[in-house]
């Protein structure tokens, strides 16, 4: 790399929010998938959305590739950086720069954590309703980038539902003003606010970013419905949405997902000899209203072969029941040494079908899997638990993987909901995208991006797309 | 050969309409490889073409040489009620679309202006939400994905048709909104709800700055309404502006807002209309805006739409107006010379607040442009866009003005 781009990093950034030592550099060697790898040559930790700035005009003029990361909770491979790249972290840009109660909405810096934004909108009755199960420690940028969703996101949308207006700051320096506060497109142009969520960080770095509060619900039904095959509770979720109501939240978990929660610390007292459970939540401002959907379901729920249906006595009750859930994953961590969180989508008239083949697979490949995920959206999580140090076991997650996700595409779903194709799903892109829209993407990209200096090899799988022309004019930066 | 001899060996004779009082030879295309077909070979002969649904919506004034009318794909492949979703090709009409998803009990929460045969493409390539907006959202949250055409003639996927999607690039929220002018949508794949079991409208008539007051206090008291429109006396064919309110969804949940509607109504008093007068209600809203010649909308926030209905009146007169203040939508109907378009603009730019024009007559619309004074950065990146999805400038439409 450049002689001297370490010492001109350090000099906007101060030594010590650079990076360069192998073993310190390691550390950002990963994201939240254990299967991808890369070290990236130098990281900088920018602390103002200036030194932002300056730092991404300096890499423009040099030509140097870079990799915008925020916690690096990702689980697509997304936040690594080659050799050759400079990881730029986003995470001291953590201001919340404005409340705007009146109009529900807020202004934060890219790398405020998830949680702190709902925390301090809570006071003000609002909330920022995307509740990714990461968001104590993600940030609204790694969120905006990867179209983040969770839990609630069934009845309040996914993060593309609640972004207003963008900052972005381009791969080469130049600044541009997506949306507008009212959430309009800028200029009443196409709504590139829409494009840019989602785009992984291959279409700049978003630098300000204004996102839609919703009010805080005043009233709240937990239920939890426990089944004696994971089958009868997929059809109870058809059930559930078939008959029009839409729950704030409708989760699944499987039985090896339960116990690994009844054996941690998150223990939330879910029935360990269930095939499956589903943790339904009701919410609305009238608690008579809230109430008679609760019934509603509840009645659905044990129509469609629940065992038990239970509502949560309490608040703290309530919490229990959500902790288990929300830590459900790390909770798996200990089922072995590595685990690969798996992310598709299918029709949820399909759950009940693509569950059985899921767990026919499993057994197959002798592998570990367990589901815990998003029912009411139909978005999958079969999460394999194996040892990476094995290379036939590794062999066997992949090749499983790629069947699990063969699967969810035969069944008219697709390969990711919420985690992004990053560099994971870069060879499934090719099943679900012909040459041409592949080839469109890339163009798009280059519009913003035109070297595709950042976040470079990601998303778009470069060798099946057929040539576009596309062109920008270049900006002065 | 003339290019209507040409479209006709490419297409056949049955794709060739009737040509408008323009003039300009107007050609059916029967399925999406055949808009492939004709934009390919457009591109390649250097045709300009106007893209046109039904026509109820935008002016048919476009200078082009061939007018491409969406109108034959009229397909729907697909309709699945167990999962809420639809995939419909882009030149079925809303009312037939609407009628269809009913008889399988299913419910596409969009209200879009315009009269009843309004196609779906043309409500997509536009975004012109409708009252519903204020409890569903904006056009896009309503799809899953688009097929479209390019002004080169490739077919381009996006999206999909599953709830949650994030692989690839979001394309499909690039053409909502885009006017056509990033290709022409082929085939929609749609987010559906189930057909609300109680959908009932109040209606409350006063001042306009009492009823703004109102939609305020309904909103802070945290009732869902699916709609919450204010509409200027002339638009609602009443004696003084009108505050309607539309709850729509389980019995319970709106037997619940209707007793908090009592409640946040300043002393006026709401009354309900029977459902055949809440239809006409909202129909001759949704129809009073495609017969002016202008239209266009702007959005800014909430707490901004007294000043801007303000601005409106001083500058246009408030005679067509109808506001979803709640979401900070305005939608303005009548006419307007390009100069004072062109000013609005300008003045609205400068309080963060866009106007998109929707419709308008050649004249007006080539001039003002559906788009413009676009906030930093944003004009090279629209142009860049533009060029990659019609790169000979095929698709005749008025992005940014002339
Ligand atoms: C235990 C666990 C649970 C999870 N649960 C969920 C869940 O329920 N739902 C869900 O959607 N995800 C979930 N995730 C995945 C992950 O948390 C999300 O993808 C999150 O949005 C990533 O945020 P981050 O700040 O960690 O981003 P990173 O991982 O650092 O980066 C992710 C991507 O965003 C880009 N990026 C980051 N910041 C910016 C910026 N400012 N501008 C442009 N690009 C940027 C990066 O280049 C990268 O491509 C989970 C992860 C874990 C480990």
């Amino acid at each position: 790399m450049f002689p001297t781009l370490a010492r001109d990093l350090a000099a906007i950034v101060g030594e010590t929010h650079l990076r360069q030592a192998r073993a310190e550099r390691v550390t950002y060697s990963m994201d939240g998938l254990p299967t991808h790898r890369r070290v990236p040559d130098l990281v900088v930790l920018p602390g103002s959305r200036e030194e932002v700035i300056a730092v991404v005009r300096l890499l423009a003029a040099l030509g140097v590739p870079f990799v915008p990361r925020g916690a690096g909770t990702g689980l697509s491979g997304g936040a690594l950086a080659d050799e050759g790249s400079v990881l730029l972290v986003l995470t001291r840009l953590n201001r919340i720069l404005e409340i705007d109660k009146n109009n529900r909405r807020a202004v934060v810096e890219p790398g405020v954590v998830n949680a702190k934004l709902g925390a301090a909108a809570k006071p003000h009755g609002l909330q920022y309703a995307p509740d990714p199960s990461s968001q104590s420690a993600c940030t609204i940028g790694g969120n905006v980038a990867e179209n983040a969703g969770g839990p609630h996101c069934l009845k309040y949308g996914v993060t593309a539902n609640h972004i207003l207006a963008l900052e972005v700051l381009l791969a080469d320096g130049s600044l541009v003003e997506l949306g507008s506060p009212g959430g309009e497109p800028g200029g009443g142009g196409p709504d590139l606010v829409g494009v840019f969520v989602g785009s992984e960080g291959n279409f700049g770095v978003a630098t300000k970013i204004t996102v839609r509060l919703t009010p805080l619900p005043r009233a709240i039904r937990t239920l939890l419905a426990d089944f004696s095959s994971i089958r009868t509770a997929g059809e109870a979720v058809s059930a559930i949405i078939a008959a029009g109501i839409v729950p704030a939240a409708l989760e699944m978990m499987d039985q090896s997902c339960i116990c690994a929660v009844e054996d941690s610390v998150y223990a939330a007292g879910y029935p360990r000899d269930a095939a499956a459970i589903l943790l339904v939540e009701l919410d609305g401002r009238d608690t008579g209203a809230v109430e008679a959907e609760a019934d509603a379901v509840a009645d659905l729920l044990r129509k469609a072969g629940a065992r038990s249906v239970r509502t949560a006595a309490s608040e703290a009750e309530r919490e229990r029941l959500w902790q288990g859930r929300k830590k459900a994953f790390g909770a798996m961590g200990r089922l072995s040494r590595d685990l690969v969180v798996q992310d598709a989508v299918v029709p949820r008239s399909a759950l009940p079908h693509v569950l059985d083949t899921i767990s026919t697979i499993a057994k197959n490949y002798g592998l570990v899997v367990s589901n815990v995920f998003h029912a009411g959206d139909g978005n999958l999580h079969p999460n394999i638990s194996f040892d990476a140090t094995n290379p036939t076991l590794k062999h066997s997650v992949e090749v499983a993987s790629a069947e699990i996700m063969a699967t969810c595409i035969a069944a008219g779903g697709t390969i990711t909901g919420e985690h992004g194709v990053g560099i994971d799903k870069l060879r499934y892109m090719p099943l679900i995208f012909d040459a041409e829209s592949l080839g469109a993407m890339l163009a798009v990209r280059r519009v913003f991006d035109p070297d595709e200096r950042v976040n470079p090899g990601k998303v778009v799988p470069l060798h099946a797309c057929r040539e576009w022309v596309s062109a920008r004019p270049r900006a002065v930066a | 050969m003339t290019i209507l001899d040409k479209v006709t060996a490419l297409l056949g004779e049955g794709a060739v309409l009737e040509a408008g009082t323009d003039r300009v030879p107007r050609v059916a295309p029967g399925s999406p490889d055949a808009v492939a077909l004709l934009l390919g070979t457009a591109h390649q002969e250097g045709w300009r073409v106007r893209i046109e649904g039904a026509g109820t919506w935008l002016q048919s004034d476009a200078p082009a040489d061939l007018a491409l009318t969406t109108r034959r794909l009229d397909r729907v492949p697909a309709i699945e009620p167990s999962d809420l979703t639809a995939t419909a090709e882009a030149g079925i009409g809303l009312d037939q679309l609407r009628q269809q998803l009913a008889d399988r009990g299913a419910w596409l929460a969009i209200d879009p202006p315009g009269l009843a045969g309004r196609t779906l493409g043309s409500v997509v390539a536009t975004a012109t939400a409708g009252p519903l907006r204020h409890g569903f959202g904006p056009i896009k949250d309503h799809l899953l994905g688009v097929t479209f055409v390019t002004g080169d003639g490739r077919m381009v996927q996006s999206g999909g048709r599953v709830m949650k999607n994030v692989a690839g690039y979001d394309l499909t929220r690039l053409q909502a909104g885009g006017f056509g002018a990033f290709g022409v949508i082929v085939l929609v794949h749609l987010r559906l709800r189930t057909l609300p079991r109680a959908d009932i409208t109040y209606v409350l008539e006063g001042a306009r700055e009492d009823l703004t007051q109102v939609g305020e206090d309904i909103a802070a008291a945290g009732l869902t309404p699916a709609a919450l429109e204010l509409v200027s006396p002339a638009l609602a064919r009443r004696e003084r502006w009108v505050l309607a309110v539309r709850l729509a969804g389980s019995p319970a949940l709106v037997a619940a807002d209707e007793a908090g509607l009592g409640a946040a109504s300043g002393g006026g008093r709401f009354t309900p209309l029977r459902a055949e007068e809440a239809h006409a209600f909202w129909m001759r809203l949704a129809e009073g805006f495609a017969v002016r010649p202008v239209t266009f909308r702007i959005g800014g926030v909430p707490t901004a739409s007294d000043e801007l209905l303000d601005l409106l009146q001083h500058q246009l007169g408030d005679e067509w107006i109808s506001a979803s203040p709640a979401a900070g939508a305005i939608r303005w109907t009548g006419d307007a010379s390009i100069d004072r378009l062109q000013r609005l603009r300008r003045t609205l730019a400068g309080l963060e607040v866009p106007l998109t024009l929707e419709r308008a007559p050649w004249p007006q619309r080539g001039a003002v442009g559906h788009f413009g004074a676009y906030r930093e950065g944003v004009g090279p990146l629209v142009a860049g866009l533009r060029r990659t999805f019609d790169p000979g400038g095929a698709l005749v439409v008025a992005t940014e003005g002339t």
